[in-house]
């Protein structure tokens, strides 16, 4: 009985894999045979990077229970650090590969370390109130990268709040966060295919931790919080740990991203609260705690507004319909029993049981 | 016999009413202990204050002979004490499986980073965790149910599981809030069996908030009664029901 139990949650897993794999050898062999518009090769990296932030606020929503509205800031954190790591290190090391692994890294860790720290006071406090509070840690977030000018010279780094000039840079020196125009230059490390190997790890990581003492504990606070204290879970321990792990991977996303563009800046449009509501929407529509429901949204939500550009001015509007529809479909009392009754499962075993008889 | 909890002028007050009031209680190592008293006389306060859910306002308690008073509720849990709730606190969304292995989470342990990376000590706790939490389904007749959601279990066995996951927690003392809560005569049968069964096989101490006196007459060898908060008679359980006092409690003057 057992045994099957975890077959299952096995299987599931293997699932997930095996769809992210399949559609990566798919786009590959589209793109090595020029199947791939242009246009369609530039959202390639993008869908990767919204499916990684989707897993993270899973990770946040749907497995510990805690609405985060801030994983746009994390993704900025993330986005600003390993930018300025790699634009600082593009003489040093100038192989590309390792130079955009070092970045991921210490984008991940700054990211998770911020997480960490919100997380401190913030996960005290619970649904709503937390919403609010990350909402705002991402918006200033936001707001102080756009006033921090870095630079570099001869004698180090120089910080500054007000403007390049206050900088004092000597001869020679450079410009590397330049407030509201942000990090220009970065190199482009970012591709489709290091995007897939951020999403099978991240996968690893969050399906790995989901399925192991520390996310079944996690999952417990989700589902009953004085129960889990009443058998000796600390709970404060596991919030945190969940909403660093998170942050972290909203961070490694960040990184991608910045990679991916000639200029970062952090605008609304970017790194905005838009950006976490999209992310939400990702989630909810998917299902939350559905890890591989995220990954098909937030790769079928992101390319769907492109794929109706030819309808022009009305795409806006059938984008909305479609979300609207998805979200009755996945949530709607009436239809979900509708669907357990057809579903594909369902015949199977009642074919099973028929030929039994 | 060596003394298991020892109470000693329990209080606390909310705003300006004493929930409870100067509680005693004493039980020995291996009792079935039973808490009684009409509605709002604080019972499920005395068991939200043992277990650090309510820090008391006076008093001391001890959990053989270590003093707990004040302590947070993962701590008294660590020191040893497990309990229900009277409106059930399962993990609904987790497997039968899973809650029992939650209780185990402080007996069973490997690192964050073994559990991600699949390291072999992963695995050896996992099997360990499995078959332990799978022997004490088998006692509560749940282990045929284990890969089923706990939310889709009926209520006597989502009753039962909750006390499996309490005692996976392997407590000294055991606290039940009102076990045969909405049971129908056979499933409260079954269910003074276990509790009976607990305390022989797992040799646990229990303490049991009841108002089916069939039970409580039926399997406590010692009663408290609490009244508006204070204790309003102790002793072998006998004695205890045939109090004049108690009986007026219950079924008022006359």
């Amino acid at each position: 009985m057992n045994r099957f139990k975890n077959n299952k949650k096995f299987r599931d897993n293997i699932i997930t894999y095996l769809l992210v794999i399949v559609i990566f050898a798919v786009v590959e062999s589209l793109k090595a045979t020029g199947h791939i518009s242009s246009l369609m090769k530039g959202l390639l990296v993008p869908v990767c990077i919204y499916i990684i932030c989707a897993i993270a606020l899973n990770l946040c929503v749907g497995i510990l229970g805690e609405l985060s509205l801030g994983h746009a800031g994390f993704m900025c954190v993330g986005a600003f650090s390993g930018a300025f790591f790699s634009k600082c290190t593009a003489e040093v090391i100038t192989v590309a590969p390792v130079r955009f692994i070092l970045a991921i890294i210490i984008g991940a860790l700054v990211a998770s370390l911020f997480g960490f720290l919100i997380g401190i006071p913030v996960l005290r406090l619970k649904g709503d109130y937390l919403a609010i509070v990350t909402l705002a840690f991402g918006e200033i977030i936001k707001n102080v990268i756009n006033v921090l000018y870095v630079g570099k010279d001869s004698e180090g780094f120089h910080f500054s709040l007000k403007d390049m000039v206050s900088l004092h840079l000597k001869e020679g020196g450079q410009v590397i966060i330049n407030g509201a125009q942000g990090i220009t230059g970065t190199p482009n490390d970012s591709s489709f295919e290091a995007g897939f190997v951020l999403i099978i790890l991240t996968l690893f990581i969050v399906l790995n931790l989901i399925d192991s003492r520390d996310g079944r504990a996690i999952m417990s606070i989700r589902d009953n919080t004085i129960a889990s204290e009443s058998v000796g879970i600390n709970v404060t321990r596991y919030k945190l740990m969940a909403f660093t792990i998170s942050a972290g991977i909203a961070g490694v996303a960040g990184v991608l991203y910045a990679h991916n563009l000639n200029s970062l800046m952090a605008q609304p449009k970017n790194f905005g609260y838009n950006m976490s509501i999209t992310i939400l929407l990702f989630v909810v529509l998917g299902g939350i705690g559905n890890i591989r429901g995220s990954i098909i949204s937030a790769a079928v939500l992101t390319l769907l507004p492109e794929l109706l550009r030819g309808l022009a001015d009305y795409r806006m509007l059938i984008y909305a319909i479609v979300l609207i529809i998805l979200m009755i479909f996945n949530w709607s009392p009436a239809i979900l029993e509708l669907r357990k009754k057809y579903s594909v499962r369902n015949f199977i075993k009642n074919k099973k049981t028929k030929e039994v008889e | 016999m060596s003394t298991v909890l020892e109470v000693n002028d329990l209080s606390i007050s909310f705003g300006g009413l004493r929930a409870v009031d100067g509680f005693n209680i004493k039980i020995s190592d291996g009792q079935l202990y039973g808490l009684i008293g009409p509605n709002g006389a604080g019972k499920t306060t005395v068991f939200n204050l043992l277990t650090g859910v309510y820090k008391p306002d006076e008093g001391k308690i001890f959990l053989e002979g270590e003093n707990i008073t004040g302590k947070s509720t993962i701590e008294i849990n660590k020191a040893g004490i497990a309990r229900t709730f009277q409106n059930i606190r399962l993990f609904k969304n987790l497997s039968v499986l899973d809650n029992v292995k939650v209780g185990l989470h402080n007996r069973f342990t490997y690192s964050a980073v073994s559990g991600i990376l699949r390291l072999p000590s992963y695995r050896k706790t996992e099997k360990a965790m499995d078959e332990e939490a799978l022997s004490l389904l088998s006692v509560f007749d749940l282990d045929k149910e284990s890969s089923l959601l706990a939310s889709n279990l009926p209520y006597g066995k989502q009753r039962k599981l909750e006390i499996a996951r309490a005692l996976a927690t392997d407590p000294k003392l055991l606290l039940l809030d009102e076990p045969a809560a909405g049971m129908n005569p056979n499933e409260t049968k079954e269910l003074m069996d276990t509790i009976t069964l607990i305390r022989d096989k797992f040799k646990k101490t229990i303490l049991l908030i009841e108002h089916d006196m069939k039970l409580v007459s039926g399997i406590c060898e010692e009663l408290t009664v609490l009244n508006f908060g204070s204790v309003l008679s102790q002793g072998k359980t006998s004695d205890v029901l045939n109090d004049p006092e108690v009986i007026k409690a219950y079924l008022g003057d006359d």
